[in-house]
């Protein structure tokens, strides 16, 4: 590979406090040489050419904590090389996949045949977690150590919650031991039973099952009790409410643990889904904007660290159906990042908070040395122009599945390029 | 000439909920169901309006009340009527409501009835097919022709709706009459109380601009009307209530709760009754209180000036 020179860009590196108008140098290994203000046009060879990002900005490339991928078993809703694809043209790099797969992630055989998928199929970097219980069924445990030692880097059971609170105490305690990320989707079930969107005036309306914000709240008093006494890695996967905020702050002073939000919690509320629209049937749903509004402050007071994209791929045919049938989720990976921006255009959040949710903060959780751009590191990165208006059009998604949860929004800022270790992946 | 009426007098494609309405829709669909009253009555009850039009009765939850009285008012006005009861046939087979949907469309039909089990399957379908579709319950959501067939009752009987006071209690949480009739009765000028056990209650429901009352008797209070809901056993997923007997004793419909209303106050109720859970038997068939018969009587009309108007 030869060397890269980018110059003049506006580059923000949370990680290394760079904010600033500066260069990058990629080295012939594809790990980033020199970075920041001290790369100008003295130190490149003359006889090199270097590529002229004024205007432009150059950010590390972003660590989505949570992607539902559709390989094994539903292929037809997302497989590695389109996921790959979709992200690159987001500006997304690395990518933590869900186990609910079919098979499901739930021991060390399946393990390889991911990493061997990813590696063949994906450009990007994949990073599975494996679930926390055999088969998704909240029971038995699996095993964290061996999975970890296979290169597991957090564990879940991605959209379903430990129920059970004598199995949640054995698993922080083990997870202690070995020192495992713990990953929880917070729900009570029985609270949340056949729910579809938030209890209000909203599910009154629309005669639909209300989930109430207590469901969230109670299932994380009782992890955060826990965790006084079972102190492990242990990270929220999303959260949904102002409630639940009051609890995290008041809990931050006692116990460790960190928390996400998805990028449709902090741009949506329960009037988007108007007339019964299902793209809008969503985990946790949809609350309303004095929730939204409490999230965006979370990210701002640094309550909530990481913004995810809770990229759920699914066919049209499970969304071409009554509000009640279904399926959960949005398609999100490729325009998290644009709708991460709308954060910034309307002056709701700084642009570095937005940045350091998006790339060091989840790498940092996950113990992975990504979403940074420190010398000798891979150069992982994205160029973007912050400016340029697009509109959200689902025939012009990559991902394989169109579910966009922002059909025909009119966004601002996009990725122009994205490489990985080096390597120039994606050009607009 | 009747597509230019239904032009400048209704200003809906579908009759999906009475929240699309407007208070002239609403005024136009009454006055052409009083027509109907009388010739329901005669006995000579056939007209000719919607000769050569089709119209599908989609029944995908049982119903018999409603379903028959479609039937009767397409049938009355010279429709062919055809009543599907998808309970367990397609739907066993995997199809889809909007497969079922574009089956029927392929049969050209004038006007589709349609009642489901989940909220907003009317309006799924009714962006699916050319024709009109009347709603004929769908979920928790809309039964509009029933809130319509209520307050046309009410007014052959108190004359207006506006000022009157109107208690509707039992299951609101489940039923889609209540909240078709808030929403009517709100825009007809009634001043509406709910009444319920908290466990039966939506939330937020006082935002729809009613009063709520787990107190039964404070809820009846100087009411001119009292509307009895079904009690949804077959909706409810775990425990609501602790027994039937416990429920009639509190929100069972008895003369003593009775006596909190006005002294002319009618009952009504969607039917079909639960006796000895959610109303006395003996009141239920009180000619001078009880206007449910009337209710089935004036949801004929109803239905068939909906067909008429709603039907190209």
């Amino acid at each position: 590979m030869k060397k890269k020179y980018f110059l003049n860009a506006n580059i923000i590196d949370p990680q290394n406090s760079i904010d600033e108008v500066g260069g990058l140098i990629i080295g012939e290994n594809g790990l980033i040489e020199a970075v920041g203000k001290k790369v100008n046009t003295n130190n490149i060879p003359s006889r090199e050419k270097y590529i002229d990002l004024k205007g432009k900005h150059l950010i590390p490339g972003i660590v989505d904590m949570r992607v539902f991928v559709g390989e094994p078993g539903f292929e037809y809703k997302e497989n590695f090389r389109t996921l790959s694809e979709a992200s690159l043209s987001g500006g997304v790099t690395s990518v933590v996949t869900m186990p609910n797969t079919n098979p499901i992630v739930d021991n060390v055989s399946i393990v390889d045949f991911l990493k061997r998928r990813g590696r063949d199929k994906a450009k990007i970097n994949i990073y599975p977690t494996a679930s926390l219980t055999k088969n998704l069924e909240g029971t038995n445990m699996t095993e964290f150590g061996l999975l970890q030692a296979k290169g597991i880097v957090g564990f879940t059971d991605g959209y379903k919650t430990i129920q059970n609170t004598r199995l949640m105490s054995r698993i922080m305690r083990s997870a202690y031991d070995l020192n495992c990320l713990v990953m929880q989707h917070v729900e009570d079930k029985e609270l949340a039973k056949d729910g579809m969107v938030n209890d209000g005036i909203i599910s009154t309306k629309l005669g639909l099952q209300g989930i109430s914000d207590l469901a969230e709240k109670i299932i994380i008093e009782r992890d955060l009790t826990l965790l006084e006494d079972f102190n492990c890695r242990y990270h929220i996967s999303q959260i949904s409410s102002l409630k639940s905020l009051d609890v995290i702050k008041k809990r931050k002073e006692s116990v460790e643990f960190t928390c996400g939000v998805s990028i449709n919690n902090l741009s949506l509320n329960e009037n988007d889904i108007g007339d019964f629209r299902t793209f809008l049937k969503l985990s946790p749903p949809l609350r309303t904007e004095d929730d939204r509004l409490a999230l965006i402050k979370g990210v701002n007071n640094d309550l909530i660290d990481v913004i995810v994209s809770d990229h759920k791929p699914e066919d049209e045919e499970q969304k071409r159906l009554t509000f009640a049938q279904a399926a959960t989720g949005a398609s999100g990976i490729e325009t998290l990042l644009p709708l991460a921006l709308e954060l910034y255009h309307n002056e709701s959040l700084k642009l570095n908070k937005i940045i350091k949710a998006l790339t060091c903060n989840p790498a940092k959780i996950l113990k992975i040395n990504k979403g940074n751009l420190s010398i000798g590191n891979d150069a992982d990165f994205c160029v973007l122009d912050i400016n340029k208006p697009w509109l959200v059009k689902k025939e012009n998604l990559i991902s394989k599945s169109k579910n966009t949860s922002i059909e025909g929004r009119k966004l601002q800022g996009k990725v122009t390029n994205t490489f990985v270790k080096g390597e120039e992946l994606f050009k607009s | 000439m009747a597509n230019v009426n239904k032009a400048i007098k209704i200003s809906q494609k579908h009759l999906l909920g009475i929240q699309d309405l407007s208070i002239s829709d609403v005024n136009f669909i009454l006055s052409e169901a009083k027509q109907f009253i009388d010739l329901n009555k005669s006995k000579n009850k056939k007209l000719d309006v919607l000769r050569g039009k089709t119209q599908i009765n989609l029944f995908f939850e049982p119903s018999t009340r409603t379903q028959s009285s479609f039937e009767l008012a397409g049938k009355r006005l010279g429709a062919d009527v055809m009543s599907m009861n998808l309970n367990n046939s397609a739907i066993k087979k995997g199809e889809t409501l909007i497969d079922t949907a574009m089956t029927l469309n392929a049969m050209h039909p004038d006007i589709i009835v349609v009642r489901h089990q989940d909220s907003g399957a009317s309006n799924l379908l009714s962006q699916k097919v050319n024709c009109a579709v009347l709603n004929a319950g769908d979920g928790r959501r809309e039964h509009p022709t029933q809130a319509l067939l209520d307050a046309l009752t009410i007014i052959d009987r108190k004359e207006k709706i506006e000022g009157l006071k109107i208690a509707i209690c039992g299951d609101i949480v489940h039923s889609r009459v209540a909240r078709s009739n808030i929403y009517l009765l709100n825009m007809l000028g009634a001043e509406v109380n709910i009444i319920g056990p908290s466990n039966l209650m939506p939330k937020d429901i006082e935002k729809l601009g009613v009063k709520s009352f787990s107190d039964m008797k404070k809820g009846l209070k100087d009411c001119d009307i009292v509307m009895m809901l079904r009690l949804q056993n077959e909706r409810m997923t775990s425990s609501f209530l602790s027994s039937n007997r416990e429920y009639y004793e509190y929100y069972g419909l008895t003369p003593d709760k009775l006596d909190f209303a006005k002294d002319d106050a009618l009952i009504m109720h969607p039917g079909p009754m639960n006796r000895g859970i959610e109303i006395d038997t003996n009141l239920a068939d009180d000619i001078n209180k009880s206007v449910i018969k009337e209710q089935v009587e004036l949801g004929v009309a109803v239905r068939m000036a909906c067909l008429k108007i709603f039907c190209e």
